[in-house]
């Protein structure tokens, strides 16, 4: 192959937070019709080197080059002007409007005072046709699946003539079913001569859809490399600098008394249909459970409902053979529950207090961390500070604000809080979305532990791949009931998937 | 071309969380330099004799530390309040739920002597303000009423209340004008220096300082307060009961502004009037914004604002320009400040292109 221009040249970027260089001096290209995988661990610097392309951060240092002409980003506004759209992990739509109106918003008034809702959307269908991104455009987008949402995004940007895609980690909150369509996606854009920047933690889904790879660690680059001439072993060796092995040490265990017994639990969701319904499961000690299933299915309104933050409409759950209090978390800490909520941000974690803030949430009344009333700050720092240690959170410090963490290192500050009180039932909701595969080595080797140590564990995951790897016994979820179950040794993964589409046996 | 735009910038240090509201502070009072020549006023003159009527002489001193007292109080309880996002818009009615009570108890047990009767009506002025805070926390908690709503109505019920009050059971006898009788001499607040109004008040401002800044730092209910203010689902899924927070939150916030009014009837007049208060309640949502809902910034920016208040008088006294000035640069104090937070996140940026 010839020599191309680039159309996207990022020379030596600089970007420095208050106390952490996220970019150290980073040269990085983008070329006509390629999908271009940026890799690297939590907090390596993946998200920050694209929003100073997105123009969402002023640089620090370095200069940027658009088809060959150096531009001064200042605002998202300004690189969508010259292209560039991106796709963030938290959607920007707003739910209440139509797909139509989410699209044009913005764009559209420019062109004139009126909005001229008859072409535009006839514009978007045959984008729609031409890339695979079918939707209709009247409907309101909180009726839409997450997945669809991110259609409308990509439509979004597509609307606005950009020819440089960036997407960081899109396929964490998508089912596989869904990632099959948005490759399909990504390679209609590619072939057009659009370039994609494509974010993700797993190694299979980069090797298949992109060109080339970058490797990003501590802020800098470490590796490029053509895809046809890499392997995932190399990457992942590359990526932490040791090699990945995934070859957890499980010892096999007989599983003990019940620990978690939830009895003919329904629950409702949001519009008020029943999303969990009838539901029986048990979960020994020295065990694990994985909860298979195509998300949507109820995962979530039962792991809330185990939570204590969504009251179940019947039906009774014990821990340790006592009934826990329905719709009370306190009840269910005090129960000895460890709870890893899928949706950290907002479910999880206070974002504008400190890491340790966080780390002592749930047990802030416990373990000498207060005596009448007041806050013993020394123990309080040298738990947090252990526990930082122990789990590798990447902070400036104990003392640093929640937010300015990045989303692998979130999740693992929850994982320390939540393991760190030696719980009798672990309920673990997408315990490894977003994290690097050293964190999520790390994190199944602790749910093992876990486990050995005598915690029952259920594991809802729609990874199949973790599922299978951790799960000493799998259940899969299907509109709400448990459609089917096998043990991990017995169970293949064709006949999950078939029960995962809701063909039952 | 020019294009102005409007981007988030980094999280600022420390320091600048100082600095801006000075920077605030500073700004107003140059503006301040507009109304004043509008109201016809001669500029130096104004602002000399502006700081002279607040900080001229030790009677003018005292004068200001005696108003910096219930802008104290009320600037604590909405900065506690909005901590928590517990919306309390509502501080005047506490404040009058506080001297109601006072003075209810500082006319009804003559013959008790002062180190019993003072700290009963510290104490009732404490519970009333704070049990007319719980009513809209309850609302927002049980029925989710919106709270910015109630506490701002409530203040007009309370009004009324007083009112009816004053042509009521406290009028005092003999009299038409709704004023209430004298309180007895044991339930009047110490005055502590000689040939001034500065009494107990005073000192007892700057002490609830200390222990709220003592509360939101090291005590685990100013952490949950915290906690519910940043993110209150994620609070609730920790295990903190977010609704017996809230509730406390409302008392604590209530009572001080009661505290206001206490100390305005026992401290003051003496008497419960229908124009006890001038809208310290309302002042104190200002001075919470100014001082960054921190107790320290409260304590400096409710006595920037006696200063203000304070000094119009001399000013207007002696230049001829209305008292109302003071008002005009107390809102414009809180226009400024809120600009300023808003640079705190944002900056702009001019680009030529
Ligand atoms: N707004 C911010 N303020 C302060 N520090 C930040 C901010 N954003 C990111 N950082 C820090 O910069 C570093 C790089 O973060 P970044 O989000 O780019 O990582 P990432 O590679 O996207 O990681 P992940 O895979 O976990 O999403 C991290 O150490 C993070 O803590
Ligand atoms: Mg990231």
């Amino acid at each position: 192959m010839e020599e191309k221009k680039p159309v996207v040249e990022m020379r030596s970027i600089r970007k420095v937070f208050l106390d952490v260089i996220a970019n150290r001096d980073i040269d990085f290209s983008l070329y006509r019709g390629e999908v271009c995988s940026l890799l690297g661990e939590n907090g390596a610097g993946k998200t920050t080197l694209m929003n100073v392309l997105f123009g969402y951060y002023a640089l620090d240092g370095g200069e940027i080059y658009i088809k060959g002409e150096k531009v001064n980003l200042s605002s998202p506004k300004d690189a969508i002007d010259k292209g560039i759209g991106m796709i963030h992990q938290h959607f920007t739509l707003v739910p209440s409007q139509s797909v139509l109106e989410n699209i044009i918003i913005g764009a559209a008034v420019e062109k004139g005072l009126f909005l001229d809702f008859k072409s535009a959307g006839e514009r978007v269908v045959r984008l729609g046709e031409e890339f695979g991104l079918l939707i209709n455009p009247d409907v309101k987008v909180w009726t839409l699946s997450v997945g669809e949402q991110q259609k409308v995004e990509i439509l979004k940007a597509l609307y606005r003539d950009v020819d440089i895609l960036i997407m960081d980690e899109p396929t964490a909150v998508l089912a596989p079913k869904e990632i099959i369509e948005l490759f399909k996606t990504l390679k209609a854009l590619v072939k057009r001569g659009k370039s994609v920047v494509f974010i993700s933690h797993k190694l299979n889904e980069v090797m298949e859809i992109s060109d080339r790879i970058v490797v990003l660690r501590n802020g800098g680059v470490t590796a490029e490399r053509k895809t046809s001439e890499t392997n995932i072993r190399e990457l992942a060796n590359l990526m932490v600098g040791r090699d990945i092995l995934e070859k957890l040490d499980r010892k096999n265990m007989i599983p003990g008394k019940p620990v978690l017994e939830i009895e003919n639990l329904s629950v409702l969701n949001e519009k008020g249909l029943k999303a969990v319904k009838d539901l029986n499961l048990v979960v020994h000690k020295n065990e694990i459970v994985g909860v298979a299933g195509v998300s949507g299915n109820g995962q979530t309104e039962l792991s809330e409902s185990l939570f204590g933050i969504r009251e179940p409409v019947s039906g009774v759950v014990k821990v340790n053979g006592k009934k826990v209090k329905k719709g009370n978390p306190a009840a269910a800490i005090d129960m000895g529950m460890g709870r890893i909520p899928e949706d950290r941000i907002e479910t999880g974690l206070l974002m504008d207090l400190s890491v340790e803030e966080n780390i002592i949430l749930e047990n802030h009344l416990k373990h000498g961390f207060q005596k009448y009333g007041l806050m013993n700050f020394n123990r309080i720092h040298e738990f947090s500070d252990k526990l930082i240690k122990d789990y590798k959170i990447k902070t400036a410090g104990s003392d640093i604000a929640a937010k300015s963490l990045s989303g692998g290192n979130l999740q693992k500050v929850i994982l320390a809080r939540e393991l760190s009180g030696q719980p009798s039932v672990v309920i673990a909701s997408q315990p490894t979305r977003g994290l690097d595969v050293g964190a999520m080595e790390y994190i199944h080797e602790r749910l093992l532990e876990e486990r050995d140590r005598g915690a029952g564990i259920m594991l809802i995951s729609e990874d199949l791949d973790e599922v299978f790897t951790l799960s000493d016994r799998i259940v899969v979820m299907y509109e709400g009931e448990i459609i089917g179950e096998a043990g991990s040794g017995t169970a293949s993964k064709e006949q999950i998937g078939l029960w995962m589409s809701g063909v039952k046996k | 071309m020019i294009r102005i735009r409007i981007i988030r910038r980094a999280p600022l240090p420390n320091w600048a969380r100082i600095a801006i509201p000075v920077i605030a502070i500073i700004v107003t009072l140059i503006l301040a330099a507009i109304p004043i020549l509008i109201a016809g006023g001669n500029l130096w003159k104004s602002y000399y004799y502006l700081f002279y009527g607040a900080l001229g002489t030790r009677f003018n001193i005292l004068e200001t530390f005696v108003k910096s007292s219930p802008l104290i109080f009320t600037g604590l309880a909405v900065a506690f309040a909005f901590r928590a996002k517990f919306w309390n818009i509502g501080a005047e009615g506490q404040l009058l739920a506080g001297a109601i009570a006072a003075t209810w108890i500082g006319i009804s047990f003559p013959g008790v002597p002062a180190f019993i009767l003072l700290p009963v009506v510290l104490t009732g002025g404490f519970i009333a303000g704070g049990a007319w805070a719980a009513v809209p926390a309850l609302l927002k908690t049980k029925l989710k009423v919106d709270d910015v709503v109630t506490t701002l109505l409530l203040n007009y019920v309370m009004m009324h209340i007083m009112g009816a009050l004053l042509f009521g059971p406290l009028q005092q006898p003999g009299s038409s004008w709704p004023r209430s009788p004298e309180i007895v001499a044991a339930a009047k607040y110490p005055i502590l220096l000689a040939r001034s109004r500065f009494h107990m008040g005073i000192p007892l401002a700057f002490i609830a300082v200390f222990i709220l800044w003592f509360i939101n730092k090291r005590t685990v209910l100013g952490y949950q307060t915290k906690a519910v203010g940043v993110n209150i689902r994620a609070a609730d899924f920790g295990g903190i009961n977010t609704t017996a927070v809230i509730l406390k939150t409302a008392l604590i916030s209530g009572g001080l502004a009661g505290l206001a009014g206490v100390g305005e009837v026992c401290g003051i007049q003496y008497h419960l009037l229908m124009d006890l208060s001038p809208g310290y309640g309302y002042s104190g949502i200002v001075i919470a914004m100014l001082g960054n809902l921190h107790p320290v910034g409260v304590m400096f920016s409710a006595f920037f604002f006696s200063v203000i208040i304070v000094g119009a008088q001399t000013m207007s006294r002696i230049t001829g320009v209305p008292v109302y000035i003071s008002e005009v640069i107390q809102g414009m104090a809180l226009i400024i400040m809120l600009i300023a937070i808003l640079f705190t996140e944002y900056k702009i940026k001019v680009a030529k292109r």
